[in-house]
């Protein structure tokens, strides 16, 4: 018997096929109806946290208690509030959303940028320190962030110029970012360039091509897909983070994300958060990331499966 | 004769210049990304052994200050003596509750994913692609927000879930409302040697499942869609029954799709900071703290910098034992040629 065991583990991006409804065997009515009640289900357990937040968003008494979907006198106060100044700091929301797309920015430039081209030489060449080095990217990769905070935000304050702080600034949370998104994106895009043909390359290598013009002419236009998501998981870390953020800057509210916004605001009226307000504050700090899950998802979420990502 | 014997040794020999092209090329490419992460990356992993051996404070961030003192082990016994500042922090049953967090996280992820994915893959099931778009939500929230939204349906007032109690069971029994502290229930469901599961641990399992299953399905879904049909078509032929076709076909390709995941999902699931940290605080008195979240709490809070670093050097040990424990190192590094 052939054992379908021995087929290779390796997950590689690419999408996921699009099934046919249609094809193949017609499904009994009755089962039909009793597998489509299941996904019902299912769905409605999925969707419950967010119509909870969406009602809560709207409702003007800014309680936790969302008795319907559409609250009494249902409004969008709310986000006119959030819009105008989130928290008890003089910040706009657009201030905040401004920092986080920066940071988002820089962070998917720099993971990008560079591990693609460290990623080409791991996936196409053989040299000394080769598995030396990769284990070195993977080991860091299993390190959560918070391991190395310390130690990043001691030698980032170290670095002043003038009245400029880097471990207190918006660029230093992006390094200390990148310093996790770097080693993922390496490996996220190794994995892509592994499957891409060898022979393409030699193919114009004989054509007279050096190695970067066979890399920029010939691998660079294929990978367009993963660089794109690993770009967009880049933009994602950075839009989210957390834990550096609050560290690195929190005592400058100029400089706040929306991520350490958002924990202000629920944090700072300690025991009567004001829920609607948080609840508009995260539909809007959400909403980009879930539209753009929602178009790009067939990609996105089979570049997700791709080995050790860290949170 | 001799002119054989040289060409023979060029061939046998190339020059220096062709032996090296190839690494130098390669060290070209690797160059930018290895200069940035030896400053951002290596060069704070290395920085953090010497901190773990000095008493590194908030003081010593002053630009100007006196180095920190050497002393030596210190650090390292203060956490496994649980002596850390930090209230009810005791690093074995922290350790010991956080390996059963992921364990039993991928357990039920896994299981409830492969089945989710199976009733997906039934054959002739309609609005397949509208309901695996709805079933990826979760994955595509912020984690602060799905953390907090969930502490919010945890609130004993007001939340979602005593409320849903309310109105179905206790309708029907006629029970008195119920305002169930989930989050904050002192004494421990469960608790047996190291091991204390508080009800929160069910609320933050909860919360977990529901972030976590969408994924496996969608990998469980990638596998199933791998496998072709006349497999099945051959073991009904041998009479196969529905059971024992997903044991002889289904599993077998299930199985190297969901491995790599499960042992995927057990680091991130052990990492997990925002659930621990937004949705339980860590609570009742410190049971659902996790190693990260105290990691980042002896950072954030405590500033004791030194300290920290020499936890987070007693993280990087345990995961590294969990990652050879798996295997995984050795496989995911194998050559592209091979």
């Amino acid at each position: 018997m052939t054992t379908p065991a021995a087929v290779a583990p390796r997950i590689e991006i690419q999408p996921i096929a699009r099934t046919a409804t249609g094809s193949g065997r017609r499904l009994k009515l009755g089962n039909q109806v009793v597998l489509q009640l299941v996904c019902l289900l299912i769905g409605s357990t999925v969707l419950f946290p967010v119509v909870w937040i969406v009602g809560m968003s709207l409702d003007p008494r800014n309680i936790a208690r969302p008795d319907s979907l559409i609250p009494p006198g249902a409004n969008l106060d709310a986000y006119a509030r959030v819009l105008a100044r989130p928290t008890l700091n003089p910040v706009s929301f657009f201030q905040l959303a401004l920092n986080s797309l920066s940071l988002a920015f820089i962070i998917s430039a720099l993971s990008v940028g560079l591990g693609v081209l460290a990623a080409y030489s791991f996936s196409r060449m053989k040299f000394r320190g080769r598995e030396f080095l990769m284990i070195a990217v993977l080991a860091v990769l299993m390190l959560p962030a918070v391991a190395t905070i310390g130690p990043l935000f001691v030698s980032l304050n170290r670095v002043r110029l003038g009245g400029f702080n880097l471990g207190g600034s918006l660029l230093g949370v992006a390094l200390a970012v990148t310093s996790t998104q770097l080693p993922f994106a390496i490996w996220n895009l190794k994995g892509y360039l592994d499957t891409i043909p060898k022979e393409l390359e030699e193919a114009a290598v004989v054509d007279g091509a050096g190695r970067f013009q066979a890399f920029r002419h010939v691998v660079l236009p294929l990978s367009t897909p993963v660089l794109a998501v690993t770009a967009l998981f880049g933009f994602i870390a950075g839009w989210t983070e957390f834990i550096t953020a609050q560290v690195f800057i929190v005592g400058d509210p100029s400089q706040w994300t929306l991520a350490v916004a958002l924990n202000a605001l629920v944090g700072q009226y300690a025991g009567s958060t004001p829920w609607s307000t948080f609840a508009a504050f995260a539909i809007l700090f959400a909403l980009p990331v879930m539209v753009v899950y929602l178009l790009l998802q067939r990609w996105i979420v089979s570049g997700l499966t791709v080995g050790g990502v860290k949170g | 004769m001799t002119a054989v014997a040289a060409s023979q040794a060029g061939f046998q020999r190339p020059s220096f210049w062709r032996r090296t092209q190839n690494s130098r090329t390669a060290y070209l490419f690797l160059l930018p990304a290895l200069l940035v992460m030896a400053i951002i990356t290596f060069y704070p992993l290395v920085f953090q052994v010497w901190m773990a051996f000095t008493d590194f404070q908030l003081k010593n961030l002053r630009p100007n200050s006196p180095g920190p003192a050497y002393v030596g082990f210190d650090n390292f016994t203060r956490i496994l003596d649980s002596n850390i500042v930090i209230p009810n922090f005791d690093f074995v049953r922290v350790l010991t509750f956080n390996l059963f967090w992921a364990f039993s996280n991928v357990v039920i992820h896994v299981v409830i994913g492969v089945i989710i994915a199976l009733i997906l893959n039934v054959d002739g099931l309609r609005f397949k692609r509208i309901w695996r778009a709805i079933y990826i939500l979760p994955i595509a929230i912020p984690p602060i927000i799905v953390a907090t939204v969930w502490r919010n349906m945890f609130d004993p007032q007001y939340g979602a879930v005593n409320q849903a109690i309310n109105g179905t069971i206790g309708v029907l029994f006629k029970l008195p409302p119920f305002h169930l502290d989930w989050l904050n229930q002192p004494n421990p469901i469960f608790a047996v040697g190291p091991l204390i599961l508080p009800l929160a641990y069910f609320a933050l399992l909860t919360a977990n499942i529901w972030l976590g299953w969408p994924l496996n399905s969608v990998v469980a879904t990638g596998a199933l869609q791998a496998i072709p049909k006349d497999l099945y078509e051959a073991a009904e032929m041998d009479g196969a029954g529905y059971w024992s076709k997903f044991k002889t076909v289904t599993l077998p390709f299930l199985r190297p799709a969901m491995l790599p995941f499960a042992i995927y999902g057990f680091v991130i699931t052990f990492n997990l900071f925002a659930l621990s940290y937004f949705m339980s605080g860590g609570g009742p008195i410190g049971q659902t703290e996790l190693l990260v979240t105290t990691a980042y709490r002896l950072v954030q809070e405590q500033h004791l910098y030194a300290v920290a670093a020499a936890f987070a050097i007693f993280q990087f040990f345990i995961l590294l034992i969990i990652t050879l424990a798996t295997n995984r190192l050795a496989r995911a590094t194998a050559s592209f040629d091979s």
